[in-house]
């Protein structure tokens, strides 16, 4: 991603729970793809950063994506490299992946599929959530 | 109460730019702080001074610009989301090779770092979009 990193310790002793909620399709928009730049950006400031997965945003995260045709970048190998940024904690709605016909072995990278209740909860116990 | 607004869409295409305009009014005549306005996704379209709507129509743009002057608000566009929409100021017009720029008044183009900035500097983010 082309902008420049932060210093990490400008923000000594504030840690925050960043959440970012995915809902879009990967391709169709742009959001999924700007919301990933965000996260990236946002991997060096050390914050208690997760992302959720619901809706069409669990298609993001679907294995064998092929945008050859559309001539639009697939991005969705980024995803594996979050794991580099810190970033681990990957929320997927488990509603939404089976109103889709979606399991677990379907996604590029390991992640926690959750209930609409838990998926609340976690909701809740977050300092900043990005929409997107 | 510190805010951090974060508007992902575009004016005139969509109502959640005009919602996080009277949002932020009402929050200021209310005695709140806006530590920052972030313009995201098309949102960054907020920020055209070439835009001219008809004259019986909001003109949000100018809205925005003059919140800047009168109350000192941050208005900040992210440059990588800019720079695919052809929102530039006059640095970036000059690096591109471009012939004019159109950054409107009171906006100034800066990265993703200040939203996150916002996120952990606030008391609340507040994301208006889709």
């Amino acid at each position: 991603m082309s902008e420049e990193m932060y210093e990490d310790d400008e923000y000594d002793g504030i840690v925050k729970k960043f959440m970012y909620v995915n809902r879009k399709a990967p391709y169709g928009t742009i959001y999924a793809l700007e919301s990933l730049e965000v996260v990236l950006i946002g991997a060096a400031f050390d914050q208690d950063i997760s992302l959720a997965f619901m809706d069409d945003g669990v298609y993001q995260l679907k294995k064998d994506q092929d945008t050859k045709a559309t001539e639009i970048k697939n991005f969705s190998p980024t995803y594996r490299a979050l794991e580099m940024y810190d970033v681990e904690k990957l929320y997927v709605s488990k509603d939404s992946m089976d109103e889709r016909g979606l399991t677990e072995d379907d996604l590029i990278v390991p992640v926690e599929l959750v209930s609409a209740e838990k998926m609340s909860d976690i909701l809740e116990e977050q300092d900043v959530i990005f929409s997107f | 109460m510190k805010f951090a607004i974060l508007v992902n869409e575009g004016p005139y295409t969509h109502q959640a730019a005009d919602t996080a305009y009277h949002f932020v009014k009402a929050a200021i005549d209310k005695g709140h702080e806006i530590y920052r306005i972030f313009f995201y996704h098309s949102g960054v379209n907020n920020g055209t001074r070439f835009t001219s709507p008809p004259q019986d129509d909001r003109d949000l743009v100018q809205n925005w610009s003059r919140l800047a002057e009168e109350h000192n608000v941050d208005l900040d566009i992210c440059v990588a989301a800019a720079q695919r929409r052809g929102i530039i100021d006059k640095d970036e017009a000059e690096r591109h090779g471009k012939d004019c720029h159109n950054l409107a008044p009171g906006f100034r183009i800066s990265g993703l770092g200040q939203l996150i900035e916002g996120g952990i500097q606030s008391d609340r983010m507040m994301v208006f979009g889709d």
